[in-house]
């Protein structure tokens, strides 16, 4: 489904991400994972196709058209989505007014969707406004329901959610990915950030990739990296090549 | 829109749907609760109903002695040279309406103000609430098409606003590129009291003037101001709220959205906090979409103790990163900053009847409808 090859990405005059390789076929959830600062969200920011990150090679290829040229909002069209890690407050504009603009349902369907993820009540606040970090990550699973894209992009879908609400998020989002669904029958794909691996209790991840230095050092099973992670730290898998 | 055999002759089609764009359904005329004037002829005004008076000012100072105390009384005469061209005019035009005692009427009556002359009109409008009364207004104020240069709105009005009464005045404006409006407004609300007042400009005005005064002078008393204005090139809006708090737990919130598409805003605010135990806030939130001018001073003057003043004042553009975040949803660029803007004029204004709320959000959503 997605498919970024040789990406070379600048934010200002800086090079951030350096020769990026990663291919992420129909039904997959693949994992992202490195230390802080690494380019892991600016890899997903570069994906959507906001204007402060600018490719200086290489090309994003989604269902085979390359999209390094398109606008953020023709990317939506085409079925890219992303769950933010600090999204902006927007004042006067309730949630529930966004939902309705974004969206293809019903006000019923969408008022389940908000039930669906203890929501309900955000729907006349204004979108971020004080939200607290769990809130904000259950906003944002809201508005991905709402828009149903086929490719999600999650920035670290757990930080800031409490113990009650992790497992509801964690339904949320398998439902996004379709796991409910055969593995045959799956379409859906996504690309997960995460600095804890509690997702992983809910998703099971097809690959693990390890971001270091602004690149993707290392491929493979999402739970072993994640292991290696927790018993060794960063350090060994910086020097894989 | 079906007119009374009045209004059909003075009122042309396109005077009617000026109108409807100040918030004014004619079509419920018929009904009492309803003020016309064009020029200085008042076309249609009311009568006593659930309550309510709503009589032409000259009528009901013949009619009234004791109107007399309230009439130049919370405005001064001598206040500018609008006021001494208001109260110098022999016939004066303008409504008064009075709400009796205890009387609550939710639905809004409505005041239209039409210039159809290239000349200047003269109203000036005396507000009453009796102890305990409920009253909404809402005044749409327009001018026909074909008034140019030379047309201008001069309105004086004074509201009282007694003991446990309520008082809502809103006020949408649909005047011409070349008119000057200069309304001269304050109003005195007594113990537990309440007024709203709430002002609403989407479309071209030559200039606007106004510093409207609350003088919170009973227990626990309440206002707030609140305006939503977007000024096109051209277009001078000159536009301020102030309130004086003179009676202990009295509070007040002044607030304004302003957008300039070219035109010059400048928004003033001024809170004195004169008794302990009081509290007041200004905001002022400006975007500049074209380049022109808004120009926030936002005054608050606390004199004792005891008395709780702040103000929040932002001027700015919209932030690319809101853009994208809409974006990121499926907005189109021009869908995701129309939506923004929406969101940034939406003013909530606590105590407003949903009948007067909507409104002020279909006079909103025209514009953009116009693509602001």
């Amino acid at each position: 489904m997605l498919e970024v090859q040789n990406l070379n990405v600048q934010v200002g005059d800086r090079e951030v991400l350096h020769d990026i390789n990663l291919e992420i076929p129909d039904g997959e959830t693949h994992v992202l994972m490195g230390p802080n600062g690494t380019g892991k969200s600016t890899l997903l920011s570069t994906i959507m196709g906001f204007g402060n990150y600018t490719v200086t090679k290489g090309t994003i290829l989604f269902r085979g058209k390359d999209i390094t040229g398109l606008s953020v909002h023709e990317r939506a069209e085409l079925g890219i989505g992303l769950m933010f890690q600090r999204p902006p407050t927007i004042s006067g504009l309730k949630l529930g007014t966004l939902l309705k603009a974004t969206s293809k349902k019903t006000p019923e369907e969408v008022r389940k969707y908000a039930e669906k993820v203890n929501m309900g009540q955000f729907l006349e606040r204004d979108v971020n406004k004080g939200f607290s970090g769990g809130e904000i990550k259950r906003s944002e699973v809201l508005q991905l329901m709402v828009q149903n894209p086929d490719f999600i992009m999650l920035d670290e879908p757990e930080s800031g959610v409490d113990m009650e609400n992790i497992s509801v998020m964690g339904a949320a989002i398998g439902g996004l990915l379709e796991k409910d669904q055969n593995i045959v029958r799956r379409k859906k794909s996504g690309l997960i950030i995460t600095h804890t691996g509690f997702i992983l209790d809910f998703i099971d991840a097809d690959k693990g990739h390890m971001m270091c230095d602004g690149t993707i050092k290392c491929h493979g099973n999402a739970r072993e990296i994640l292991k290696e992670i927790k018993e060794r730290g960063y350090r060994e898998c910086m020097q894989c090549h | 829109m079906p007119l009374g055999n009045n209004l059909a002759s003075e009122l042309s089609e396109d005077d009617t749907e000026r109108i409807s764009q100040s918030g004014i359904d004619l079509s419920r005329v018929s009904s009492c609760a309803t003020y016309v004037q064009k020029d200085e002829d008042v076309l249609h005004s009311g009568c006593v109903d659930n309550g309510i008076e709503v009589l032409p000012v000259q009528k009901a100072l013949e009619m009234y002695d004791w109107l007399r105390e309230y009439c130049w009384n919370v405005v001064p005469k001598d206040k500018d040279d609008i006021t001494k061209y208001v109260a110098a005019q022999k016939n004066p035009a303008g409504y008064v309406i009075i709400a009796k005692k205890g009387s609550k009427n939710i639905f809004p009556i409505q005041a239209c103000v039409y210039l159809g002359r290239n000349q200047i009109q003269h109203v000036h409008n005396i507000i009453i609430a009796e102890e305990g009364a409920e009253l909404h207004i809402i005044s749409g104020c327009a001018s026909a098409h074909h008034v140019g240069k030379g047309g201008a709105h001069y309105g004086v009005s004074e509201f009282y606003v007694k003991k446990d009464a309520k008082v809502s005045f809103t006020m949408i404006h649909t005047w011409g590129e070349e008119i000057d409006v200069f309304p001269r407004s304050a109003s005195i609300i007594e113990e537990n009291g309440v007024f709203l007042s709430n002002y609403v400009c989407m479309k071209p005005v030559h200039k606007v003037q106004m510093y409207p005064t609350a003088y919170l002078k009973g227990k626990n008393s309440v206002a707030r101001f609140s305006s939503v204005v977007i000024a096109t090139p051209e277009s001078t809006m000159d536009l301020g709220s102030r309130a004086v708090l003179e009676a202990e737990g009295a509070s007040a919130e002044l607030i304004t959205r302003a957008i300039t598409l070219g035109g010059t805003i400048i928004s003033r605010g001024h809170v004195l906090g004169k008794v302990s135990g009081t509290r007041g806030h200004l905001e002022c939130k400006g975007l500049i979409l074209k380049d022109g001018i808004i120009y926030a001073i936002p005054e608050i003057e606390g004199s004792v103790v005891g008395t709780e003043l702040s103000h929040e004042a932002a001027v700015g553009k919209i932030a690319k990163e809101e853009i994208e975040y809409l974006m990121a949803r499926g907005l189109s660029e021009e869908v995701a900053t129309a939506t923004i803007i929406r969101g940034f004029l939406d003013v909530k204004i606590a105590g407003l009847p949903e009948a007067l709320q909507s409104q002020i959000d279909s006079a909103i959503d025209s514009a953009e409808k116009a693509g602001f």
